[in-house]
């Protein structure tokens, strides 16, 4: 297979056309223009694609809820403040349960916030973000590679459980350009009883978000919660990155996870155990095997570009068997290696060794 | 043997409906499921119901049907239709969901000549939620919100959405008829099937306005609803065709092809 050399946010655009979205809407918004610019040009060239730039970022995310319900393929993207307008259509998405792929290159919040990569609206992707109780399937790819598997990857999850799934990255992953290689995307899985395509000569049908009886309501809250059972125990994904031997487990994700592993590599060369946890699904957040490692680590220290967001799951995951410290970096600030390297070395310095000195491991 | 000159739509389903005695929505309800009878395409209409009165519009009438979240029905139906173009797309909305919470959605719609068909149903209130001040409400006209009558100084004026969807190039078929007669029922319903026509051979986005009776949150009786339709009400939004090019759009169609 080719590798070719392309920016993060056309990477996007290409693997969900050659997955087989058909349906793209999206409103302008930086750091993501790129993406919907891909789409415009090359929507109109894949069979049957159609590409809308809407009035809206409400509208984009409800023109794909109809495309959808039609049965297409459908992808919308944004960034940060424009996730925010698309939270009531994504609602909506889990509530009808219809699939579809939902793109945000994070950018610096809150508020109109600013342009540069930051991981602010962690809680707002994992925690459903929208009214009501769902949840929503988010990937947080660290490589251009990976923006390209993941976004295959988010359509088949879509589809298998009826359900939006976010691509969550960042400016950083939307602009930077790596080598990337597409595989070849899996045939659709999908049965039409679940389209509305006109009744024909049978029954009429209707997808609706509205359940009147509370009875009822409170029965597909329960049924939306197994299906969300059941992505908990299969779907869980994430990378283990010189853990064997650490006594310090940095815990990480996208953008930052990359400049985690820049530190390691110093850290190393000095003689610190220090290894990543990287979790690839945000949600369901790889809880078991964080614990599991804390079996044998009990020191980890979280990094985001937030003030300590994906820290709340970390805690939740490790139930007090292992100490936590924290390092972040909000408002769009991205730390080189070096500066990293600088905080988890004073972390190392007064947490770990001092403790390994004491128990005569060093 | 006996002529049968009545009888229920096929395509109005055969339950009880929640409407208020007097309602608009029931009567419009069957002049689609009538329409839709008529010009053959239950099989392959899909139909589009708002927030507001008309929520349940998927319990009435036979067709496939996507609930819109408030206001955004032209959007949905616009993924629907460009995702499956030969088939009838219509968006179903009131006063507040067309021209205040959705109003971006169906300007825009319109503004894109969507070939869809959006029946917008003035009744001047929000009426599920109990006859609070609508954008269509008259000047003067008591609500709940707006205990002294609207204030044009502190709320401005009725919106006026045939008058102003038909002044954009990407509309075809702009009209606004009544349900407050039998002859105004009548032509409600040749607006109806003028509509989806329009749909049907491709010319661009159309709307049927239909002023509705509301006898519930006017407090009025549904005889003094109709007379208050023909007295005041369509004084502030006149009857009539306000734009029909579907003859103009097939000559381009045809010149096209």
């Amino acid at each position: 297979m080719n590798k070719v050399l392309m920016s993060g946010n056309n990477i996007i655009g290409e693997a969900a056309i050659r997955a087989g979205c058909v349906f793209y809407a999206g409103y302008p918004i930086t750091p993501q223009n790129e993406l919907t610019e891909y789409m415009a040009e090359h929507m109109r060239n894949a069979p049957g694609g159609v590409f809308v730039q809407s009035e809206s970022e409400v509208a984009a995310i409800h023109m794909i809820i109809g495309a959808s319900a039609a049965g297409a393929r459908v992808m919308t993207s944004s960034s940060s403040p424009g996730i925010s307008l698309k939270q009531e259509g994504i609602s909506s998405m889990a509530a009808c349960e219809l699939p579809g792929v939902i793109v945000n290159i994070m950018r610096g919040g809150p508020g109109l916030g600013n342009i540069s990569p930051a991981q602010g609206d962690y809680f707002q992707a994992t925690r459903g973000g929208g009214h009501g109780d769902y949840r929503t399937i988010v990937y947080g790819p660290a490589t251009c590679q990976e923006l390209a598997d993941l976004t295959m990857h988010a359509f088949d999850q879509a589809d298998k459980y009826r359900t939006p799934v976010m691509i969550l990255a960042d400016g950083m992953m939307g602009q930077m350009m790596e080598p990337v290689v597409f595989k070849k995307p899996k045939p659709r899985e999908y049965s039409e009883k679940f389209m509305l395509r006109g009744a024909g000569t049978g029954k009429s049908r209707f997808i609706r978000g509205l359940i009147l009886n509370v009875i009822e309501e409170e029965e597909h809250n329960w049924k939306l919660a197994r299906k969300y059972q059941t992505i908990i125990d299969h779907e869980r994904m994430h990378e283990e990155y010189k853990t064997e031997d650490a006594q310090l487990v940095i815990v990480s994700y996208g953008t930052s996870a990359r400049i985690v592993k820049g530190a390691i590599k110093r850290l190393r060369d000095s003689g610190m155990k220090v290894g990543l946890f990287r979790p690839i699904t945000l949600w369901p957040f790889p809880e078991p095997e964080l614990r599991t490692l804390a079996k044998k680590v009990k020191n980890f220290l979280v990094f985001e570009m937030s003030t300590g967001q994906m820290l709340d799951d970390v805690r939740l995951a490790l139930q007090g068997f292992a100490d936590i410290g924290f390092h972040g970096r909000p408002g769009g600030v991205v730390p080189t290696p070096a500066e990293l390297a600088n905080v988890i070395t004073r972390h190392y310095k007064t947490e770990i060794l001092p403790k390994s000195e004491h128990l005569g491991l060093e | 043997m006996a002529k049968k000159v009545f009888s229920r739509p096929k395509s109005l389903k055969e339950v009880i409906n929640h409407y208020c005695p007097g309602c608009g929505h029931s009567i419009a309800h069957r002049l689609i499921a009538e329409v839709i009878d008529e010009l053959d395409i239950r099989g392959i209409t899909i139909g589009v119901p708002p927030a507001g009165c008309a929520v349940l519009a998927y319990f009435y009438i036979d067709v496939d049907m996507l609930e819109a979240q408030h206001g955004r029905g032209p959007a949905t139906a616009t993924g629907i239709k460009r995702a499956l173009p030969d088939r009838v797309v219509f968006s179903y909305q009131g006063d507040g969901d067309l021209a205040a919470i959705g109003m971006a959605e169906s300007f825009h719609a319109a503004n894109r000549g969507e070939n869809i068909t959006v029946f917008f149903m003035n009744n001047a209130v929000y009426g599920m939620t109990g006859g609070q001040m609508a954008p269509t409400t008259m000047v003067d006209q008591k609500t709940t919100t707006t205990l002294a009558g609207r204030n044009r100084i502190t709320e401005g004026y009725p919106v006026k959405v045939c008058e102003l969807f038909s002044s954009l190039k990407g509309t075809t078929y702009i009209e606004r008829c009544t349900v407050n007669s039998p002859a105004n029922v009548n032509k409600t319903k040749k607006a109806i099937k003028k509509a989806f026509q329009c749909q049907m051979d491709g010319l661009g986005f159309s709307l049927v306005e239909i002023l509705s009776p509301c006898p519930t949150n006017w407090k009025m009786s549904p005889i003094d609803s109709c007379k208050w339709i023909d007295e005041v009400m369509s004084k502030e939004f006149p009857l009539g065709v306000f734009k029909d090019e579907t003859g103009a759009a097939k000559k381009r169609e045809e010149a096209a092809s």
